[in-house]
């Protein structure tokens, strides 16, 4: 835990999205025809996802965790994890809908990965309606924990593998070739991959700032 | 083998309780004669419907839909009309893997019954041709079978949660949705007759989810059952 009490990190990820940013809208990208220059997004649409796998997972751990010793603060850490990934799901669905405006000619085309997206965002809103159900606070902790390892395969399954299993206009799916593939170059590469890391940090950083926020509520209302 | 023990021991008791006031499996099944019946007045309420182009993916659709929301009655059942002191014996005497895949394997057979059931109401009712019977009615029992292994740890979830019918639903929902476009896409192949072998894969993906959903609340179960 001592790590997100840390600096070098957070002003790492800071320089390395500042490079992302003039570096991705810099840089020499393919011309490739619909995409165009909308390839771009592909530096801001997909770290955005990656940082809410990493949140996510983080928030897995923890609630694996909170079930084992029971120590509040790992529930705070989970929660706040969630909350994170919640908001990152948030951005990687709207920067996906304004490259699918430009691309595929509607903001929604009813996509399998669109739809599935959607459904396991409604798993983590689901999450949130839980915990606000439960008033004792143990228990809360413990059901939202059970909650929250019991969506995460699920949303997985949702994601990464039912998109896969039929057509769709996403790449990677549906028998697309991965993105990566054929579309990317070297020049992106050096690009995307930097800003997986960094946003990811970045993620990490608001998590951990609101669970720092969530931890000194906590001990103002226990009780010496 | 102590596992085994136990789970046949309370399985068995699941059956006697059930046998004895019928209550669970009469009530269901009057929900859905009742639910088919209205959806057969609602439909006629439109000539010319049943000889409409659209017919045989209605049909499958809402077949569906009325077995998704009949196992969200049945099961919801299943942890909430068991009193505290009684789950607190069942926890004194049995490991709560016991518990809770005891419940699974119960819910498993009712729901496979009533829909096996259903689908003979249903036919009665809404006649259709359906190109590969045997697939079809496979199909019915591999989503009777996801219905309650998915829907008996959830409402294990929501019946500690305060066990109201909303957060059942809010909490099932997202989880039952790729089953049921699973299943809907694997009876419509077997209705029109397609090849077997396509379907193959979206089956394997929904045995998939059901031994990660049967996995996770064997590992999980455990910490709920405590208080």
């Amino acid at each position: 835990m001592k790590f997100i009490y840390q600096t070098w990190w957070k002003v790492l990820a800071v320089l390395i999205i500042l490079y992302t940013l003039i570096a991705g809208f810099l840089f020499g990208v393919p011309t490739l025809p619909i995409l165009h220059e909308t390839i771009r997004n592909t530096y801001f649409h997909v770290p955005m996802w990656i940082a809410m796998f990493t949140v996510f997972t983080i928030s897995v751990v923890y609630s694996v965790l909170y079930l084992n010793t029971g120590k509040e603060e790992y529930d705070l850490v989970a929660v706040e994890c969630v909350n994170t990934g919640t908001f990152f799901y948030v951005l990687g669905l709207i920067t996906g809908m304004m490259w699918a405006k430009f691309t595929w000619g509607a903001f929604w085309s009813n996509d399998p990965k669109q739809n599935s997206a959607a459904i396991a965002f409604l798993l983590y809103c689901a999450y949130a309606v839980l915990r606000n159900s439960i008033d004792e606070e143990q228990k809360r902790a413990k059901i939202s924990a059970i909650y929250n390892i019991f969506a995460f395969p699920i949303m997985v399954v949702l994601i990464m593998v039912l998109p896969r299993m039929t057509d769709s206009l996403h790449p990677g799916n549906g028998g697309n070739p991965a993105f990566g593939k054929l579309d990317m170059d070297n020049r992106m590469r050096v690009v995307l991959y930097p800003a997986f890391i960094a946003w990811s940090a970045i993620a990490v950083w608001i998590a951990s700032l609101r669970y720092r926020i969530r931890l000194i509520e906590y001990k103002r209302n226990e009780i010496n | 083998m102590q596992l085994f023990n136990q789970t046949w021991v309370l399985f068995k008791k699941e059956i006697v309780l059930e046998w004895r006031s019928k209550y669970a499996f009469n009530g269901v099944l009057l929900y859905v004669v009742s639910t088919v019946f209205i959806c057969y007045i609602s439909f006629n309420l439109n000539p010319g419907f049943s000889g409409s182009k659209s017919y045989p993916v209605v049909w499958n659709v809402l077949f569906w839909i009325i077995m998704l929301f009949a196992s969200v009655n049945a099961i919801a059942k299943s942890f909430m009309q068991e009193s505290k002191s009684r789950l607190l014996y069942y926890y004194s005497i049995a490991s709560p893997q016991a518990i809770i895949l005891s419940k699974t394997i119960y819910n498993i057979l009712l729901m496979s019954l009533l829909s096996i059931l259903a689908l003979l109401v249903y036919l009665l009712f809404f006649t259709n041709t359906i190109g590969d019977p045997l697939f079809y009615f496979l199909t019915v029992l591999l989503g009777s079978i996801s219905f309650s292994t998915v829907f008996t740890m959830i409402s294990a979830i929501a019946s500690k949660a305060g066990n109201n019918g909303t957060l059942m639903a809010i909490l099932s929902f997202p989880v039952i949705i790729p089953v049921i476009l699973l299943l809907i896409r694997l009876s419509k192949n077997a209705m029109d007759g397609i090849e077997r072998s396509f379907s193959y894969s979206n089956m394997g993906v929904l045995l998939a989810i059901n031994v990660i959903v049967i996995a996770t609340a064997l590992l999980l179960f455990p910490f709920l059952w405590r208080d």
